[in-house]
C-alpha cells in the first residue's frame, strides 16, 4: 500500500516537473518576443508621430497650398479671410534661438574651458553639480522668471520694451542651455588626451594658447555637437516663450516687439478649442511637422558632426 | 665681429609678459563666465522664495483651487501630480526596463537592434509639444478618452521613455559578466539569469535613472498643455478616469494670469516652490538610492 503509494508520488513528480519544464520552455521562447514587442514600441511612437504630422497636415495642404504656407509673411487664421503663413512664426522661432545662443554659448564654452582646464577639482567638484540644477529647473519656473523679473529689469534699459517681448524669454532660454553647452564640450575637451596639454605646455605655451591652440581644434566636434542639439533644443523650448513673447504673429526683427513662436502657436490653437476638421485647427499639424523636421536635422546633423568629424587620438 | 644674437631675450621676456597677462585675464574672464550660471541661479531661488514663501501654508496646500487668492490651495494639483506619476512610474518603468533588457541582452547586433537605437537617440532629441501633440490625437480624441489622467499618464510616459531605456541600458552593462557567465555555468536559463542575477544588480541604478525620469515628467508643462488641462475649477481628481491638473500647470495659468491680478504671481511663485521642494526630495532619493545599494563589482 505504502510502496504503491511512493510510486504513484514519485510518478506524480516526474509529471510535475515535466510540466514546469515545459512551462519554462515556453516561458524561456516567449519572454525574448514580449520584450521585442515592448521595444518596437518606440519605434511604433516614432512611426505614430511621423503618421500624424504628415497625414492631418495634408488635410492643411489641401485647403492651404504649400507654396504660400511656407512663403507667407502674414498669419491670421482668426480673421475673415484667413491666411496662413509660417514666416511669422519661424521669425520669431529663429530670432528667439538666436538670442538664446548669443547668451549660451560664450558663457557656456568659457565655463566649459574653466571647469575642464583651469578649476583645481575641489572647485570643479561644486560647480558642476551646480550647473546641473541649473539644467534640471522646469521649463515653467524660467517662464515665471523671465514675465516678472528678467522682462521688467530689461525695461529699465529699454523703455519701449513690450511686456511680452522676444527679448526676455531669448535671454532665458539662453541661461537655460548653458549648461547643456557647458557640460557636453567639457566632456569634449577633459577627452583630450593629457600628452597633447603636456606636450603644449612642455613647448613654452601658456594655458590659454593651449586652450586655443591644442584643445579647441581637439574638441572641435564634440563642441559643436553641443551647440547643434543646444539649438534644437531652443527651437522646440514651449513654455517659456509661450509666457514672456505673447502671441503678436509680428514679422519682423524688432526684438523689443512680441513675436510668436511656433511651439507657442502650437499652445495657442490647442487652447483655444479650435474645432476638430476646421483649417486653424489642421494648420496646428503643418506648424508642428515644421518644428519637427527643424529638430530633426538639427539632432541628426550633431549626431553626425560628433562622429564623423571626431579627431582620434592614442 | 657682432654676436649673433639667436634669441633675443629683451623681447622674449616683453612678449612673456604680456603672454602670461593675456592668460591671467583670460582665466579671470572664465571663471566669471562660470560664476554667471551659478548667480543667475542663486538671483532666480531668491525672487522665487521672497515672492512665493510667505503665501505658503496649511491653508494654501489643502485648499482646493479659487479665483480669490486669499484662500486659492493647490490641493487638486498636487493630487493630480501624485495620480499622474501612479501612471507614469510603472508604465515607463516596465516599457523602459523591457526595452533596455531586449537591446542588451537579447537583441541579435544587426538591422532591428540598430533600428531601434537610432530611434531612440532621435525620440530623445524630440520637443515635448510634439508628444503632447501625439497625446492630444492618439489618446484624448482618437481613443475617445478626453483630458483624463490616463491620458496625460501615457504621453507623458512615451516622452520620458528614452531617457528611462538609456539610464536602464548603462544600468544592465554595468553588470559585470562574471556574475551572469556563473549563473549560466551553474545550469540556469537566459531568463532565471536576468530575472535572477541581473536584475537585482542594476535595479539600484535602474531605479536612480527612472526617479530622475519622473521628476523630468513633474516638471513638463507643454505636452499637458495641448493635450488641454483646463483652467477652471475642477472637481479633485480621486482615479485615473478623472480630469485633472497638475502643479506646472497651475504656474503656468497664475502666471499668465499676473497680469490681472497681482497676488496671483505670489500664488505662482508658492507653487514654484512646492514644485521645487517635491523635484528635490526625488532628486536626493535617486542619490540615497545611488550611494547606498549601488554596488561596485
Amino acid at each position: 500500500m505504502s510502496e504503491k503509494k511512493k510510486k504513484q508520488n514519485v510518478r506524480q513528480l516526474i509529471e510535475e516537473k515535466n510540466k514546469s519544464q515545459n512551462f519554462n520552455r515556453k516561458l524561456e521562447k516567449s519572454i525574448p518576443v514580449l520584450l521585442f514587442l515592448i521595444a518596437s514600441l518606440s519605434v511604433l511612437t516614432t512611426i505614430g508621430i511621423v503618421y500624424i504630422l504628415v497625414s492631418e497636415s495634408f488635410h492643411f495642404f489641401k485647403e492651404v497650398s504649400i507654396v504660400s504656407f511656407f512663403t507667407g509673411t502674414v498669419l491670421k487664421p482668426l480673421s475673415q479671410n484667413p491666411q496662413f503663413g509660417v514666416l511669422p512664426l519661424l521669425m520669431g522661432t529663429l530670432t528667439s534661438t538666436f538670442i538664446a545662443i548669443l547668451v549660451a554659448l560664450p558663457i557656456g564654452l568659457m565655463s566649459a574651458i574653466y571647469l575642464s582646464e583651469y578649476a583645481p577639482n575641489n572647485v570643479r567638484k561644486i560647480c558642476k553639480p551646480i550647473l546641473e540644477v541649473l539644467a534640471g529647473i522646469p521649463t515653467i519656473v524660467y517662464g515665471f522668471f523671465a514675465f516678472t523679473f528678467v522682462t521688467p529689469l530689461l525695461k529699465y534699459v529699454i523703455p519701449g520694451l513690450d511686456a511680452t517681448n522676444i527679448l526676455s524669454p531669448g535671454i532665458v532660454m539662453g541661461i537655460m542651455i548653458i549648461p547643456m553647452i557647458a557640460s557636453l564640450s567639457e566632456d569634449a575637451m577633459t577627452a583630450v588626451p593629457n600628452s597633447m596639454r603636456e606636450g603644449a605646455l612642455a613647448m613654452g605655451s601658456t594655458k590659454l594658447e593651449v586652450v586655443f591652440k591644442v584643445i579647441i581644434p581637439a574638441a572641435l566636434s564634440g563642441i559643436i555637437a553641443s551647440i547643434v542639439l543646444a539649438i534644437s533644443r531652443a527651437i522646440g523650448e514651449t513654455m517659456i516663450v509661450t509666457i514672456a513673447s505673447g502671441s503678436s504673429k509680428n514679422f519682423t526683427f524688432d526684438i523689443t516687439q512680441s513675436m510668436q513662436t511656433m511651439t507657442a502657436y502650437i499652445v495657442e490653437v490647442t487652447g483655444g478649442d479650435a474645432p476638430a476638421g476646421s483649417t486653424i485647427y489642421y494648420s496646428l499639424y503643418a506648424v508642428a511637422m515644421t518644428l519637427f523636421i527643424f529638430t530633426l536635422l538639427m539632432n541628426l546633423s550633431a549626431t553626425y558632426i560628433a562622429k564623423k568629424w571626431k579627431e582620434e587620438y592614442e | 665681429m657682432a654676436t649673433i644674437k639667436y634669441i633675443d631675450v629683451i623681447q622674449v621676456e616683453k612678449r612673456m609678459n604680456m603672454r602670461v597677462m593675456v592668460n591671467t585675464i583670460a582665466r579671470a574672464l572664465f571663471l566669471l563666465a562660470t560664476c554667471f550660471g551659478i548667480i543667475v541661479l542663486a538671483i532666480l531661488l531668491y525672487r522665487v522664495f521672497s515672492e512665493g514663501l510667505s503665501w505658503i501654508n496649511i491653508n494654501f496646500l489643502t485648499n482646493k483651487l479659487s479665483t480669490d487668492p486669499a484662500i486659492a490651495g493647490i490641493l487638486g494639483a498636487i493630487l493630480g501630480t501624485v495620480w499622474l506619476m501612479i501612471v507614469v512610474a510603472p508604465v515607463t518603468m516596465i516599457l523602459g526596463i523591457g526595452t533596455a533588457i531586449y537591446l542588451e541582452l537579447y537583441a541579435k547586433k544587426g538591422f532591428i537592434q540598430t533600428l531601434i537605437r537610432t530611434n531612440i537617440a532621435n525620440l530623445a532629441g524630440v520637443p515635448s509639444i510634439v508628444y503632447g501633440i501625439l497625446g492630444m490625437t492618439v489618446f484624448v480624441r482618437a481613443l475617445g478618452m478626453g483630458n483624463i489622467v490616463l491620458a496625460g499618464g501615457l504621453t507623458m510616459s512615451l516622452l520620458i521613455l528614452p531617457i528611462t531605456i538609456v539610464a536602464s541600458q548603462e544600468a544592465i552593462r554595468a553588470v559585470p559578466s562574471h556574475l551572469s557567465e556563473g549563473s549560466y555555468g551553474m545550469g540556469a536559463t537566459k531568463w532565471q539569469t536576468i530575472k535572477n542575477i541581473i536584475l537585482p544588480a542594476a535595479i539600484p541604478s535602474i531605479l536612480t535613472g527612472a526617479i530622475l525620469s519622473l521628476s523630468r515628467a513633474i516638471g513638463e508643462t507643454a505636452p499637458l498643455v495641448v493635450i488641454g488641462i483646463p483652467a477652471l475649477l475642477i472637481p479633485l481628481p480621486g482615479s485615473i478616469m478623472d480630469k485633472f491638473t497638475v502643479l506646472p500647470m497651475q504656474i503656468y495659468y497664475w502666471t499668465l494670469d499676473s497680469t490681472m491680478v497681482a497676488e496671483y504671481a505670489n500664488l505662482a511663485a508658492a507653487t514654484i516652490i512646492v514644485l521645487l521642494v517635491l523635484l528635490l526630495i526625488l532628486n536626493m532619493t535617486a542619490i540615497i538610492i545611488r550611494n547606498k545599494y549601488q554596488k561596485t563589482y
